[in-house]
């Protein structure tokens, strides 16, 4: 209990200084911090596998990405107004909202009696792989029951990357946008 | 007293809901774009609770796509940002203006 407390406060805090931050970088470096954390409560879930992987892809190449991208553009923070009072009102009023919401739907579902935990029907073991930490797992399943969403998500990567090179492209006859 | 999945889900929406207050506040197109990486991130934190507490692969594959989707994303967009900073001159969003009726 003492680690999930230390790592969600970790991971709510940096997120919460991330959106607050002024400066490009320090949002970045809050974001892997909360992406880092993210993976050591992974770790308390006993997601060994997931953990590593979500370091790997978040915490690695997609803020490294971020970063890049902030010192190629070299962006004042600055040059960008600053949002305004109310501007700042309406934005947190809403995600209080949605959190409130959230709350609700917590409370109801626990007052209702319907379960969404542990409690819930037990799925036949037949069909249903249980949980397991083993890569080998996630390699029969994605190669089995997920051969589908597999394939079309290798086709989501070609697509990104044929639409990254095609828009790095000079584009003097045809403007962009 | 040993964390229930309330706790995890607590986490993931109060994370949620920061990536949703960062994608309200934010001016700059970058930082609207990673609250919504953070967004994705703390529904991969529910799915993962789930699937532990409910002992099935079932969430634990999903997050295989999330992070799929989430990389593809990532490149794509900034590819346009870059797009923009180049057109525009400014990564603001008060610079996507072009559809305001004047």
């Amino acid at each position: 209990m003492a680690l999930f407390l230390l790592f969600g406060a970790l991971a709510v805090v940096s997120g919460l200084a991330m959106v607050l931050s002024r400066d490009g970088v320090n949002a970045a470096m809050l974001m892997m911090v909360s992406f880092a954390s993210t993976a050591a409560l992974f770790v308390l879930l006993e997601a060994y596998f997931l953990a590593a992987l979500q370091l790997l892809v978040y915490a690695g190449a997609i803020v490294v990405l971020f970063l890049f991208i902030i010192m190629l553009l070299n962006v004042k923070e600055g040059r960008i107004p600053a949002q305004k009072p109310w501007g700042l009102f309406v934005s947190f009023f809403s995600a209080a909202l949605l959190l409130s919401g959230v709350a609700w739907l917590f409370m109801y579902f626990q007052h209702s009696g319907a379960v969404i935990g542990v409690e819930g029907p037990a799925p036949a073991e037949s069909t249903v792989q249980a949980f397991s930490t083993a890569p080998k797992h996630f390699g029969y399943l994605l190669f089995s029951k997920y051969l589908l969403p597999m394939q079309c998500a290798g086709f989501l990567l070609l697509t990104a990357m044929v639409g990254v090179i095609h828009l790095r492209q000079k584009t003097t006859q045809r403007p962009l946008f | 007293m040993h964390p229930t999945i309330d706790h995890y889900l607590l986490v993931a929406a109060l994370l949620f809901a920061i990536g949703f207050f960062g994608v309200l506040l934010r001016r700059s197109i970058l930082l609207i774009y990673m609250s919504l990486e953070l967004m994705l991130n703390a529904v991969n934190i529910a799915l993962i609770a789930f699937s532990r507490y409910n002992n099935s692969m079932d969430g634990s594959l999903f997050l295989f796509f999330t992070l799929t989707v989430a990389a593809a994303e990532v490149a794509v967009g900034l590819a346009l940002i870059v797009a923009l900073y180049r057109k525009k001159g400014g990564i603001s969003v008060t610079d996507l203006t072009t559809l305001r009726s004047s």
